[in-house]
């Protein structure tokens, strides 16, 4: 038996009954590390024996080109933007997430619905349009909100990769240099994730911490959520593969 | 984000439906050269316009991997393009919009496919809603006479050939086009659609059309 639903009325021609696997989604704004732990979780359950899917945003083959052009400066309007973004998500979970559900694999995605629409709503989107839009979204098994305050997410993103143009709302006209920018959209993106918390159900990791220690917290509780409760990981030929069925 | 019926533009929004050769087109092409030869700025605007999402929707079209709902979606951002650049500049500047299909043809196409009704409408909460939405009712026989055998080949999603309705492209068209037709008469009164007996005479089409136009141009401006 499968325990998945929609958010809103679904994916027409989506048996629900068929979907085996689990979804889990680590969100969080720029700069706390999602990346980093999405990689080091795929890891430990690929090597406890469970197959990964990883997906994360922008990468459909439907739109992830357009919308690679829309950020080079071909700008949209909000409204377009965000039913463009939606066609994406659309277009993976369609093609990706769900096969990858019916086939029991454990479907690991970096980021989901929420940084899309908080990303809509702090450029001024309505927040229940919004909403409704994303409602074609699956309700993932968990969702990981691994939490950082602006102190914590400035240093790590300014002594890494630096910067980025989008991450740092510059679109927005908030601040005249990066910096500033950075803080001001960053502020307004985690009060969005703040309200979305309770609404969505997140499970509210604190990333504060050093990375081990982030993946520590992660780590046990997807141990919860997949049932394991031994801490070693299991000796070869008694792991708990998963047969990967084949999707229909 | 202000819903369909609380724009307030000083222009007049001029919308037409109705299935392929229902002779739609051809009405507002008349229509727009009245209204043009009358002096009023006209603005005309369709579906896949614009330049940016007609590459993502021709590139989903072309290799056939829209699902009903990324069909959906697609056309939804194409349309959102189209109401901010062309729809809602033009009606601020109190122009008149004639606009070929609008989105009363999304809410039939979509929910044929199978997307959920509610869901569709709300999706398409921010467009503005039109002061006048023609409708040319036809019977299915007659659409498929002007349209069957007057061009080279079908598309695929225009015969909704992804709905394996059949393997024949005509009869595919034709059975979808009979479920389009269905899910427009709902909208008729759902929206108030203003209903052209399509079967009559095109100049007595455009007549009851122009005499209705007439009567909401009072107080435009004339640009010559």
């Amino acid at each position: 038996m499968s325990d998945f639903r929609f958010y809103g009325s679904g994916i027409p021609g989506v048996s629900l009954s068929d979907l085996q696997g689990k979804l889990i989604v680590v969100e969080g704004t720029d700069g706390v590390g999602r990346s980093t732990q999405v990689e080091k979780l795929r890891f430990w359950l690929e090597q406890r024996g469970h197959a990964v899917l990883d997906t994360g945003l922008t990468r459909s083959a439907l739109a992830g080109k357009g919308l690679k052009r829309a950020k080079q400066g071909n700008t949209l309007n909000l409204i377009t933007h965000t039913l463009v973004y939606a066609t994406d998500f659309a277009d993976r979970l369609e093609n990706q997430i769900i096969p990858a559900l019916r086939a029991g694999f454990i479907v690991l995605t970096d980021r989901y619905i929420y940084s899309q629409i908080a990303r809509a709503v702090v450029r001024g989107a309505d927040e229940v349009w919004t909403r409704d839009v994303f409602s074609i979204a699956l309700v993932p098994t968990s969702i990981f909100y691994l939490k950082a305050d602006v102190e914590h997410l400035v240093p790590r993103v300014a002594f890494n990769r630096g910067f980025d143009y989008w991450e740092s709302g510059m679109d927005m006209g908030l601040g005249r240099d990066m910096y500033e920018s950075f803080c001001r959209y960053q502020t307004r993106l985690l009060e969005i994730f703040d309200r979305m918390a309770p609404f969505y159900g997140f499970n509210v990791i604190d990333a504060n911490g050093d990375a081990e220690a982030v993946f520590e917290n992660l780590r046990r509780r997807t141990r919860a959520l997949i049932g394991e409760t031994d801490s070693a990981p299991p000796a070869a030929g008694t792991g708990r593969v998963r047969k990967a069925r084949k999707a229909s | 984000m202000l819903r369909y019926s609380q724009h307030r533009f000083p222009g007049r929004l001029i919308t037409v439906e109705g299935i392929d050769g229902s002779g739609k087109s051809t009405q507002l092409a008349l229509l727009h050269r009245w209204l043009a030869g009358e002096g009023y700025p006209v603005r005309f605007s369709e579906w896949n316009s614009s330049a940016l999402v007609k590459q993502i929707t021709s590139r989903g079209k072309k290799k056939q991997i829209l699902t009903p709902t990324t069909f959906c979606l697609t056309h939804a951002a194409d349309f959102a393009d189209r109401v901010e650049h062309d729809v809602i500049p033009a009606l601020r500047s109190g122009g008149i919009v004639l606009s070929d299909r609008y989105i009363y043809t999304a809410f039939a196409r979509d929910v044929v496919r199978g997307v959920d009704p509610q869901w569709v409408r709300r999706v398409y909460r921010f467009a503005v809603k039109p002061t006048l939405a023609f409708y040319f009712r036809v019977p299915l026989d007659v659409a498929l006479g002007r349209i069957l055998g007057g061009r080279n080949a079908l598309k695929y999603y225009e015969a909704g050939m992804d709905l394996d309705l059949s393997n024949d492209v005509e009869e595919s068209f034709k059975i979808f086009q009979s479920k389009i037709l269905k899910q427009y008469d709902a909208l008729v009164k759902e929206f108030g659609l203003i209903v052209i007996d399509a079967t009559m005479p095109i100049e007595e089409q455009q007549a009851q059309m122009r005499a209705l136009v007439k009567d909401k141009l009072a107080g435009l401006k004339r640009i010559n």
